[in-house]
């Protein structure tokens, strides 16, 4: 009874911003990334000054590092009070299923986000009838980037599906372009398959793979990787030894015609390569993808038995809110998750970005963990193997619904 | 006296039982936790993977027989002939390498000691450090590829990180049958130097057990299937970079161990088998290296678990997801840390243990009895 009171006058204090003691945001924001999360951070120090905010950061892209060090801290009885994860299946799939999250729904209810938020997002957030994560920044995955100049001069133009695609790929094979779809090391070339798979399948049968009603030795699914195979035979032959930026490079040199990767190669080609959206580089739905919005967003929750619930409690308030997401996104080169965000603080391809994300159908990314849990997501690595050394679409489905069912996917 | 004796015996037993007590804790206490967690199911149920309080339950051995026939363990199957491969190579590489080096060293050129320093000092670098540098002259359309331009040639067109192709290939159902082949051979070879010798005892017990393998193999070997289906395992061609970084870094410290043994040889052994009329190459060959062997013997230990523990290393040249340049160490990393399946990580890691042991158990235990004989 003396716990809940003092809960509740905690959260009571919290309202009136004298919240106090300490606030341990855990994220792989570092570098490129580091001045989005800092200027969130110094959102919430301005409301909560007595709070003491701590950055803790582990590096490495899409948190490959990060998740590693956040497990053995909550394993070791040492949760951090707000932790960085890829919305959907890779927070609920490791720490939702194991019950160390708590429910977030009541937040979502007194904070009005069940309608500001779009529906296909929080159903991707949703489990066991819980909503276990607020999503700060979305990403889109099925996106195709070209150079504008160079699809002139070869006399193409961007392709709506993937029998397009192939045809494009041999024209342009004719005109000596020796690969004319750039990838890089192992991720990028699964981030090609969901595009595909995506292409092949369309949004509902995609959906129906994660939730188990779709088995992937389906004649359908295996057919993605008949698709995915001839794509292939478009691309470099020194991909896994090329970063995602180095794939991106290739287009933007005029090397390749396409690359398919997530939205994060516009920040890339903006500020790095200081490239104009729409002039130095172009977009496109990935082929076949049109209509459908592939998104992987990062998000923030609450693990049970953190020292500093109420600060969490507000740090998660502003991150939801109107004014945190269009803190954030700007600088990060993403998109808020709300659709009511001021779009005159984004660029020419964000604001694009945000439009479908407010009229397509959304579906969620495999590769950056939100329809599939750690377990199956890291073993497609095997799977992708197992196509790439056999060649052999049968095979690798069977690999695919092997690891499904040892990882009880979709149950 | 006898009560001297007592304390000092007592002093002894205090002073080492604080490690003992470290060693028994951390280094043994957690191999077998390890083997514990390998015997259970942590991990193949998400829910348990990192709950607090994990509800495990014990299948025996079925984690270890999972990864040698289940069928999506291939992975791990190839993962494991990589990195013998990649043993072979490796210690043949470094004990050519720093052979011939400590030879032409030992002949005193000059500056012998400024070359002495040369060749040792990539071991000073941390592994990390060799991949990364190494990583950047092996890309595709870099470094060394770009060297036959130089002098005029056509660049270098070879993948040396990211190629596909797979050279020396055989089925992982074969494996029984070679190996049965190859213990037998050896066996039936050290029967008959024995009996040469005319150690009759050894020699039959040696010849019996050959005929006995070599028996198996011709007559029920050919007919064994591991997998339901044929499974094609290989030499990796990415991973002739990776042992030319590796042979770069540890040839110097072979050389090492090699000159000291060189200088170990005695001058008048020399003097006296070139006065008997041996040529420099009978000199080497007759008297030299068949000195070296003790030391060749200690190198390859060395190198051979460094080579079964690679990590860093290749997680610094191609990743720790790239397929075709994984070792059992860097799978185990990434079903442990990565898919959460922490059973079939520990199952990875013991194995790995058994490896390492299978090369060291047989060199400590010949140590310790020639100490013991001291």
């Amino acid at each position: 009874m003396r716990k809940w009171l003092l809960a509740l006058a905690a959260t009571a204090l919290g309202s009136v911003s004298l919240a106090q003691g300490k606030l341990e945001i855990f994220s792989w924001w570092a570098g490129d990334e580091g001045p989005a999360l800092q200027a969130l951070l110094d959102l919430y120090k301005k409301k909560y000054p007595n709070v003491e905010v701590v950055n803790a950061t582990v590096t490495g892209g899409s948190g490959v590092n990060a998740r590693a060090v956040l497990k053995t801290r909550m394993l070791g009885g040492d949760p951090p009070d707000s932790f960085q994860v890829h919305a959907g299946q890779e927070l609920i799939g490791t720490w939702v299923v194991a019950g160390r999250m708590e429910d977030l729904t009541s937040l979502y209810k007194s904070e009005g986000w069940l309608t500001r938020f779009p529906k296909g997002l929080i159903d991707l957030l949703s489990y066991n009838g819980g909503i276990w994560s607020v999503p700060v920044n979305i990403h889109r995955s099925n996106v195709m980037w070209y150079n504008p100049a160079k699809l002139r001069e070869w006399g193409v133009t961007p392709p709506k599906t993937w029998t397009e695609f192939l045809s494009t790929c041999a024209t342009l094979k004719g005109k000596g372009v020796e690969a004319p779809l750039a990838v890089g090391e192992a991720w990028t070339q699964q981030h090609l398959w969901e595009s595909v798979a995506l292409g092949v399948l369309g949004p509902d049968n995609w959906a129906a793979l994660w939730s188990g009603k779709l088995k992937f030795n389906d004649p359908k699914a295996i057919a993605v990787w008949d698709t995915f195979g001839k794509v292939l035979d478009c691309t470099n032959k020194d991909a896994s030894g090329l970063s995602w930026q180095q794939a991106t490079d290739r287009v933007v040199q005029g090397q390749s015609a396409f690359n398919i990767m997530g939205d994060w190669a516009a920040g890339y080609m903006v500020t790095t390569l200081k490239l104009k959206p729409g002039e130095g580089f172009g977009w496109a739905p990935a082929p076949s993808t049109s209509g459908t919005f592939m998104m992987l967003s990062d998000s923030f929750g609450l693990p049970r038995g953190v020292k500093n619930r109420a600060n969490v409690i507000n740090w998660l308030k502003l991150l939801g809110s109107k004014e945190g997401q269009d803190t954030f996104n700007p600088l990060k080169g993403s998109i808020a998750a709300r659709t009511d965000s001021d779009l005159s603080k984004y660029n020419a391809y964000l604001q694009s970005a945000a439009r479908d994300w407010k009229n397509n159908k959304i579906v969620g990314s495999l590769v950056h963990g939100a329809v599939a849990p750690e377990s199956f997501s890291s073993q497609f690595g095997t799977v992708m193997e197992i196509y790439l050394s056999s060649k052999n679409s049968r095979a690798a489905a069977n690999a695919a619904q092997a690891i499904a069912d040892q990882v009880r996917l979709g149950r | 006296m006898k009560w001297l004796r007592n304390l000092d015996s007592l002093v002894a037993v205090l002073t080492l039982l604080p490690s003992v007590i470290l060693l028994a804790i951390f280094v043994y206490g957690f191999i077998g936790q390890t083997i514990q967690t390998s015997l259970t199911n942590w991990g193949k149920d998400p829910a348990q993977a990192l709950a607090i309080n994990p509800v495990l339950q014990f299948v025996g051995l079925e984690n270890y027989k999972e990864l040698f026939s289940g069928f999506i363990h291939g992975r791990f199957r190839q993962d494991l002939v990589n990195n013998i491969f990649f043993t072979v190579f490796f210690v043949g590489g470094c004990l050519l390498v720093g052979l011939s080096l400590a030879i032409i060293l030992d002949r005193g050129p000059k500056g012998e000691g400024f070359f002495r320093t040369v060749f040792l000092f990539p071991m000073s670098l941390s592994f990390i450090v060799t991949g990364t540098i190494w990583r950047w002259m092996l890309q595709p359309a870099g470094g060394v590829n770009q060297l036959p331009a130089a002098v005029g040639l056509p660049e270098g067109r070879f993948a040396w990180l990211t190629s596909r192709q797979q050279v020396l290939q055989f089925d992982w159902n074969h494996l029984p049958l070679f190996t049965a082949w190859l213990i037998g051979l050896i066996l039936l070879w050290i029967g008959i130097s024995a009996l040469r010798n005319a150690q009759v005892r050894r020699g039959w017990i040696a010849v019996g057990s050959a005929a006995l393998l070599i028996g198996w193999a011709i007559f029920i070997g050919p007919r064994v299937q591991l997998l339901p289906f044929p499974e094609i395992h290989g030499f990796n061609l990415a991973f002739i970079g990776i042992i030319i970084a590796a042979i770069w870094q540890m040839s110097g410290y072979t050389m090492a161990l090699y000159l000291a043994g060189l200088r170990g040889v005695p001058e008048e052994l020399r003097e006296a088998a070139r006065v008997d009329g041996a040529s420099e190459v009978q000199l080497y060959r007759r008297i030299i290296l068949p000195m070296l062997a003790p030391i060749t013997l200690s190198a390859m230990i060395i190198l051979g678990h460094i080579s079964l523990k690679i990590f860093d290393l290749i997680w610094a040249m191609t990743g720790v997801d790239n397929a075709p340049t994984e070792v059992p160490a860097l799978l185990m990393y990434v079903t442990t840390f990565r898919s959460n399946i922490i059973a079939d990580g520990a199952a990875i890691a013991t194995i790995l243990l058994l490896l390492v042991a299978l090369v060291i158990v047989p060199y400590l235990y010949s140590q310790l009895r020639s100490e013991v004989r001291r």
